[in-house]
């Protein structure tokens, strides 16, 4: 190989660390005490030494990581195919083979780390001393790629004739082995740094980042950047925390509650349609059912965000209200969500409506704030913005969920819903499972909003683009 | 003799920098001080108060930095495994993958699912961004956008209409029409503006508002009908790779993930970074809200997964395995939150107990990258795009 120039676009920090730790394993595997067994190998009449079998791999990365076999042969070919180990059989097919073939450790000199980027200087010698070497020994790709570069760097091709039979006559003082195992690295080399056609390019990283690494610098050192780190510390140390014990605790009460509402944990009735093509639990769970499901409307009680989420506990929980003379409440939060997340041409009118329906005096559903919030709210709306009956609906749904809710779900109305509510049975495996059920499809949302957009005529209520809850 | 006037300088150690030179003895506020005319100059220059450098404002900040920790850690009494330990361990898990959506002619980078749990969006490398039914898998719509690399796109919550952006530095809303044989590319609204490009997008909880993150380091929350830049945020200082909107019953804050390795949570209506958590080696490629809003998980080129406490202010699980070399691109929590999936650069997707910290599972398919994991809505599937140019439903 000839001296790289300056090689310009060094690998980004997370190829490094990729190759680094992959690196780590290779160095692993070769431990003389904890490595691989090594052993000669025969290829034809010549025998190379320090290979190994597919297999042995295989069972060192099995016992060195505790993984079973798959993930092994998985993490072995990551290694073959970033070219870390390279198979003597077949030397093109850069795979795994879980049996007797032969593989050998490709030498730190043609790591694709150290010699980053491949230089089309190199790749020309490479193909060169190829082509000398035995005429017809190129692949087709391999010619078409040979008279491209002979074309683009014709001006320095005596070098790289000359470089190439240098190398060949140099080759040719080695021993057989040493030769052949230099060759067979080689190749391993540039199979991965200039792939065949059809071949994946494991070198492909996407898109450059950061981006704006050239802007990076000077916006790290600059004062702002410090004032505003010690802006947002202090802000912090000024937090009020919560003992891990108790957060904790949070989590595991959370996901036991919620286990057997996890499909992919616990499964689903009838069953999962992806597994059973059966769209049934779509159906049963669909927004608007006449009798819901035993675990829907459990799943009310969890909390006063899973009733308000469900269009069906949200009409429930209206009629309980409404039974209690309170549903002003319910409304007047709706409305105020549409304020905060509604267009933002309609927050004038819409602020006039929720002020003249639940705030005004004497208002039809006049809604029952404490007067600090009140005058606050009141003062606010002369200069009506996204965020300005934050604190009324706030105060609101805090009532309901405090007071309103927690009576709900002891009420009758609540009970009742949740005994006539359906357990479905478990679908029956399929005799022939070999038979798929026809999927049926479903209308589509955008349909759905289509057409209540044209009943609407004037895009006046938000049902149609608004938030399906 | 020349007729000279001298102003009189002293010549000593300067009260900033220490270094011996003539020094300008100026009064501040009626102190004086005594700095070199360098020194004098950068003060000046860049709004330093008084015995402030570079230096010291930087030393400042480690410490506060330093004493934030300290803090974290004092209510810090129990390990989250610890806790797990009179836990059920998690059942066998036999995901299989139930569908495979190929359609797309190169890295599929970005999906979402819409509300209805069976349809999605998708968006890839060669512009192109096709809604599916994912259980028929019938292609509903396409549309091709002038740019290559969409690395962002969201179903809107209605379910008519679809956001979209990349290396355009935009993020476009495309109404969803029925009629096939209209081009839903020309009715593509222009709604966010970026200086570089946009890594991911969600809409809030209706169809009209939109935040965005970018490349250029910034969030921001726009107004899908105007285009208007309602809040922008900032703090990241490199690349935001991602965001996501908490589930919380107040609904103002989201998360954002970058190159700078930090996860902020920032407030929607008053632009300020409330939190901060510095703890990955680096850039984190994924940030995701745990189902109750208390907690997020980060998922970084580090090759690993780490669980972030809102409450107690503080990294509690690391989710990492010595065989696990490639970095995670992406992660989603189950519908109860017990399980974590993490997509790799090595191709495989790893299932996690969130509780107890262990790798639960490991699932093999895909033929390059995954670039993104999504749960559906119900739980009932989990949804990987790859950049071998297909989707997978696992369930």
């Amino acid at each position: 190989m000839t001296i790289n120039t300056l090689a310009k676009g060094g690998l980004q920090p997370e190829q490094m660390s990729c190759f680094r730790k992959m690196e780590k394993v290779l160095v692993a595997m070769q431990d003389p005490d904890m490595g691989m067994k090594m052993r000669n190998q025969r290829l034809l009449i010549t025998v190379i030494p320090h290979a190994m079998t597919g297999h042995d791999i295989i069972t060192w990365l099995i016992q060195k990581y505790h993984i079973c076999e798959e993930e092994a042969l998985h993490l072995g070919e990551m290694l073959v195919k970033y070219g870390y180990i390279y198979p003597l059989k077949e030397p093109r097919c850069l795979v795994l083979r879980p049996d007797e073939s032969p593989y050998r450790f490709q030498t730190p000199y043609f790591w694709t780390s150290t010699r980053w980027p491949a230089s089309e200087l190199d790749y020309a010698i490479y193909l060169a001393k190829k082509n000398i070497r035995k005429q017809g020994e190129l692949m087709e790709y391999e010619k078409e790629r040979y008279s491209l570069l002979h074309k683009r760097i014709n001006h320095t091709w005596d070098f790289v004739v000359m470089q190439a039979r240098e190398q060949l006559r140099a080759s040719k003082q080695r021993r057989k082995a040493d030769r052949i195992v230099l060759e067979c690295q080689e190749q391993a080399y540039w199979l991965i740094n200039r792939p065949p056609p059809g071949v994946q390019n494991m070198l492909d990283w996407g898109l450059e980042r950061p981006n704006n690494s050239s802007t990076r610098v000077p916006l790290v050192t600059s004062n702002d950047y410090y004032k505003s780190e010690i802006e947002t510390s202090r802000r912090a140390l000024g937090r009020n925390r919560v003992k891990s014990s108790v957060c904790l605790e949070g989590f595991v009460k959370y996901s036991e509650q919620y286990q057997n509402h996890d499909p992919i944990m616990q499964g689903c009735l009838p069953s999962n349609p992806w597994i059973s093509d059966d769209i049934a639990y779509w159906t049963m769970n669909s927004e608007i059912v006449p009798v819901p499901t035993r675990l829907r409307v459990e799943r009310w009680s969890f909390s006063f965000m899973e009733l308000l989420s469900d269009a069906m506990g949200r009409r429930e929980f209206m009629t309980y209200l409404e039974k209690e003379f309170s549903a002003e409440n319910l409304h007047f939060w709706q409305a105020c969500e549409e304020i905060r997340h509604g267009e933002s041409s309609k927050i004038i009118e819409k602020v006039e409506d929720v002020y003249r329906n639940f705030l005004a005096p004497g208002a039809a559903r006049w809604v029952n704030i404490d007067s600090k919030t009140m005058d606050k709210t009141l003062e606010g709306i002369k200069r009506p913005h996204r965020f300005v009956m934050d604190d009324a609906q706030m105060h609101i749904y805090f009532l309901m969920k405090k007071d309103s809710y927690p009576r709900y779900l002891k009420s009758d109305l609540y009970k009742n819903m949740l005994a006539k509510a359906v357990v479905p049975q478990e679908t029956k495996k399929s005799v022939f499972p070999f038979m798929r059920r026809q999927r049926h499809s479903s209308p589509s949302p955008a349909q759905a909003g289509a057409q209540a957009a044209e009943e609407d005529g004037r895009a006046g209520t938000n049902s149609a683009a608004g938030s399906h809850f | 003799m020349c007729d000279q006037t001298f102003m009189a300088a002293t010549f000593g150690p300067c009260d900033s920098c220490s270094k011996a030179s003539p020094l300008m003895n100026i009064y501040i506020k009626s102190e004086a001080i005594n700095y070199c005319s360098f020194c004098v100059e950068m003060m000046a220059c860049q709004g330093l108060q008084k015995g402030e450098t570079l230096a010291s404002l930087k030393k400042e900040s480690e410490n506060l930095k330093k004493k934030l920790e300290e803090e974290r850690g004092k209510l810090n009494d129990v390990e989250l495994h610890q806790v797990a330990e009179k836990v059920e361990a998690v059942a066998a898990l036999s995901l299989k993958t139930r569908r495979v959506l190929k359609g797309h002619g190169n890295k599929v980078l970005c999906m979402d699912w819409c509300k209805d749990k069976r349809r999605l969006v998708s968006s890839s490398q060669d512009g192109k961004v096709i809604v599916w039914d994912a259980f028929t898998l019938n292609k509903e719509h396409g549309i091709t956008l002038p740019c290559t690399w969409v690395m962002a796109c969201a179903y809107a919550p209605s379910g008519c209409a679809v956001a979209c952006g990349g290396l355009d530095n935009k993020c476009s809303v495309v109404p969803l029409s029925l009629d096939r044989t209209e081009n839903l590319a020309a009715k593509k609204k222009s709604v966010a503006m970026h200086t570089n490009y946009v890594s991911g997008c969600s809409f809030t909880n209706s169809d009209m508002q939109l935040l965005t993150s970018s490349g250029d380091g910034t969030c921001a929350l726009w107004d899908v009908e105007s285009g208007q830049l309602l809040q922008s945020f900032h703090g990241h200082t490199a690349d935001v790779l991602s965001l996501d909107l908490a589930p919380s019953e107040t609904g103002n804050t989201f998360v954002s993930g970058g190159c700078d390795m930090k996860a902020n949570v920032w407030d929607m209506r008053s632009g300020q970074n409330i939190q901060s958590f510095e703890s990955h080696e680096s850039d984190i490629n994924c940030v995701k809200y745990y189902p109750s809003g208390d907690a997020f998980a980060s998922a970084s080129d580090d090759a690993t997964c780490r669980f972030y406490d809102l409450r107690a202010d503080r990294e509690v699980a690391v989710y990492q395995k010595d065989s696990i070399i490639f970095g995670a691109s992406s992660v989603d929590f189950s519908l109860s939150g017990r399980l974590l999936f993490s997509g790799h650069n090595d191709y495989t997707i790893n299932i996690w107990d969130v509780l107890k910290g262990t790798r639960v599972s490991i699932l093999f398919g895909h033929e390059n990258r995954i670039s993104r994991v999504r749960v559906s809505p119900d739980g009932t599937a989990l949804c990987s795009a790859s950049w071998d140019n297909s989707l997978r439903i696992w369930a």
